[in-house]
């Protein structure tokens, strides 16, 4: 056998070796059930991680969890694309998406703060004087007590869910002035701790000791203040579904809103249960109390 | 012994040679059809949903390349919404074409130590690292930029150091082996006897690089900064990660501004399919993609008149 010859044998045997080792080692699935949840970057660690635990605990199933932002994961829900929408705002907030044929299930609540630089040195704000901020009124930390710096705003990108909520609860629906824009809240964050004058907003699960998360009238952004409303910077995270669901996408949301994922999942990861709170909003934003709270 | 219709047709038959030929025509011609197809495709596509902007959101065109406010979502008080491109289209430009002013010189001097100074170390070190650079994804680019050249224009100029600057900084090192390969390639292709002819004149070296080397050389060394700019204007990522992305006129270099690129990025992902704010951003999109047509019709005539000379 010419060398040629005996380079090709030896090719074959590796390939159909490694054919062999991935039939034997391929995943075996009884259901061979999959479902797609895509959209909100905000809400995508905690449906990845749920998504993960049940599988492991499901063999068999497959959910895939992909981010691309809440507009995505609406318009492909309304498509029909996939099995699951995430998103941070109720589907009538957003333009473009017809509510009435979606179904709402709300997994977590998110708390949303304002952040500073630390050292502008300031740790309240009245909503009168960070609506100033946020529209320009005010260009200079100074004038609000803090140190001489000029105030530098960020902005999350268009038509993010953090940024509606903020503006529809913290600036009381004032639209922020044209500002820099950044689409995740890990540099927004990383942007206000190194940036003189800074202001931005993110969710509580990124407040760390880099930045100084603002109170607001002398009432602190806490998880306690959110639950009683005390707080009114927060906002459902969705799954949504065209229709009910059914099969593996139903038994996949009753699965994140059980006490399992609920009182565990959802909690490190920073975000609040909906069974805690004290408060329910609609879509309007209208807060109604509920009677002794759920359990 | 054969009939005459066997020997016919043995020799009308293809031979294994021909049946290879046409085979290999075919499969070029369908690779052939294929990218055409693809090509008319995206253009297709991106001019269908960017003109859905002026069709069927019945924005005015003028208003959308000269307005300064852009804020899809909102509409003003005349019930219009706000989708003026204009901060974007002026930021792209300011930074496609600061970067490139800065380049040139750099790309040309280095083009010149490696073709006509010192050509042995040039092919043995330059041509390496050009290279080398070329192939560093953009995504490295902005990384870098992000971490080292935003903080340096914070503590040098102030504010928060995103902006039309640290743009610049960062496109300028992208554009720069493009630049220079092409210039390279440029001086390569003038013909020796030009430089003979000069040196026996008694031109010293630098007359003839600068009297007749450069000056042969221009069409193409304008080919290399056209090139460099175009890459410069639909470079998304690194861009994204370093100029701020405020749909703002840029007042000064430091302020934060936005581009074409920088916009789109951030914003497709949060708009839902067939609303004003996607097919705007669509719009943008198309306007990119005319921009780039008009660079490689630039690139195009730029050859022609060389070649006419």
């Amino acid at each position: 056998m010419s060398k040629k010859r005996w380079w090709q044998a030896i090719g074959a045997v590796i390939i159909v070796a490694l054919g062999i080792f991935a039939y034997q080692t391929r995943q075996v699935s009884h259901a061979g059930e999959s479902i797609t949840a895509v959209g909100s970057t905000a809400l995508q660690p905690l449906v990845e991680a749920a998504g993960e635990q049940y599988t492991g605990e499901h063999l068999g199933t497959f959910i895939n969890v992909q981010g691309g932002g809440t507009g995505t994961g609406l318009s492909q829900i309304q498509g029909g694309a996939v099995q699951i929408g995430n998103s941070d705002l109720f589907a009538g907030e957003q333009k473009g998406i017809k509510a009435a044929a979606l179904i709402d299930h709300r997994v977590a609540v998110v708390g949303i703060t304002p952040i500073i630089n630390r050292k502008i040195g300031l740790k309240n704000l009245t909503t009168q004087q960070l609506i100033q901020v946020f529209t320009g009124q005010v260009t200079n930390w100074r004038e609000l007590g803090g140190s001489n710096v000029p105030v530098v705003l960020i902005n999350r990108a268009q038509g993010s869910g953090t940024r509606a909520t903020f503006e529809q609860f913290g600036l009381t629906n004032h639209r922020s002035k044209t500002a820099q824009e950044q689409d995740s809240s890990g540099m927004v964050r990383q942007i206000v701790a190194t940036t003189p004058g800074a202001i931005s907003y993110v969710a509580f699960s990124y407040v760390n000791s880099t930045v100084q998360a603002l109170s607001l009238n002398g009432i602190k952004p806490t998880e306690d203040n959110v639950k009683t409303n005390r707080w009114r910077i927060w906002s459902y995270e969705h799954l949504y579904t065209k229709g009910q669901p059914h099969g593996l996408t139903k038994r996949f949301i009753q699965y994140v809103q059980s006490p399992a994922i609920q009182q565990t999942l959802v909690r490190q990861l920073g975000y609040l249960s909906p069974d805690q709170m004290k408060v329910e909003r609609d879509v309007h934003g209208n807060v109604t109390r509920l009677e002794g709270g759920k359990s | 012994m054969k009939t005459t219709q066997q020997l016919e047709k043995q020799l009308k038959r293809h031979s294994k040679a021909a049946k290879l030929e046409i085979w290999g025509k075919v499969v070029s011609f369908s690779a052939l059809l294929l990218i055409v197809a693809v090509v008319v495709g995206i253009i297709g596509f991106v001019a269908s949903k960017g003109i859905a902007t002026f069709t069927s959101n019945h924005v005015n065109l003028w208003d959308f390349l000269t307005e300064k406010k852009w804020n899809p979502g909102i509409t003003d008080a005349n019930g219009k919404p706000e989708v003026g491109a204009l901060p974007m289209i002026v930021g792209s430009f300011l930074i496609t074409i600061l970067s490139a002013i800065v380049a040139t010189p750099f790309a040309i001097g280095t083009a010149v130590f490696m073709n006509e100074i010192s050509p042995n170390k040039g092919a043995k070190i330059l041509q390496p690292v050009t290279e080398l650079l070329v192939g560093i994804p953009s995504v490295v680019y902005g990384f870098i930029g992000l971490s080292v050249v935003v903080p340096a224009t914070r503590a040098i100029f102030g504010g928060s150091g995103f902006g039309v600057l640290s743009g610049t900084c960062v496109l300028f090192v992208m554009i720069l082996p493009t630049v220079t390969s092409m210039s390279v390639d440029a001086l390569r292709s003038v013909p020796r006897y030009y430089r003979e002819a000069s040196l026996a004149l008694g031109a010293t070296q630098w007359q003839t690089i600068y009297k007749v080397v450069l000056r042969a050389a221009t069409p193409g060394l304008m080919t290399a900064v056209v090139f460099g700019m175009a890459r410069a204007f639909g470079e998304a990522l690194a861009v994204q990660m370093v100029i701020g992305n405020a749909a703002l006129m840029p007042g000064s270099l430091v302020d934060p501004a936005a581009t074409l690129t920088s916009v789109l990025t951030t914003g497709i992902g949060n708009t839902v399919m067939g609303s004003l704010q996607n097919n705007a951003l669509w719009s943008l999109a198309l306007v990119l993609l005319l921009m780039s047509l008009v660079f490689n019709l630039i690139i195009r005539l730029i050859g022609r008149k060389g070649r006419l000379q």
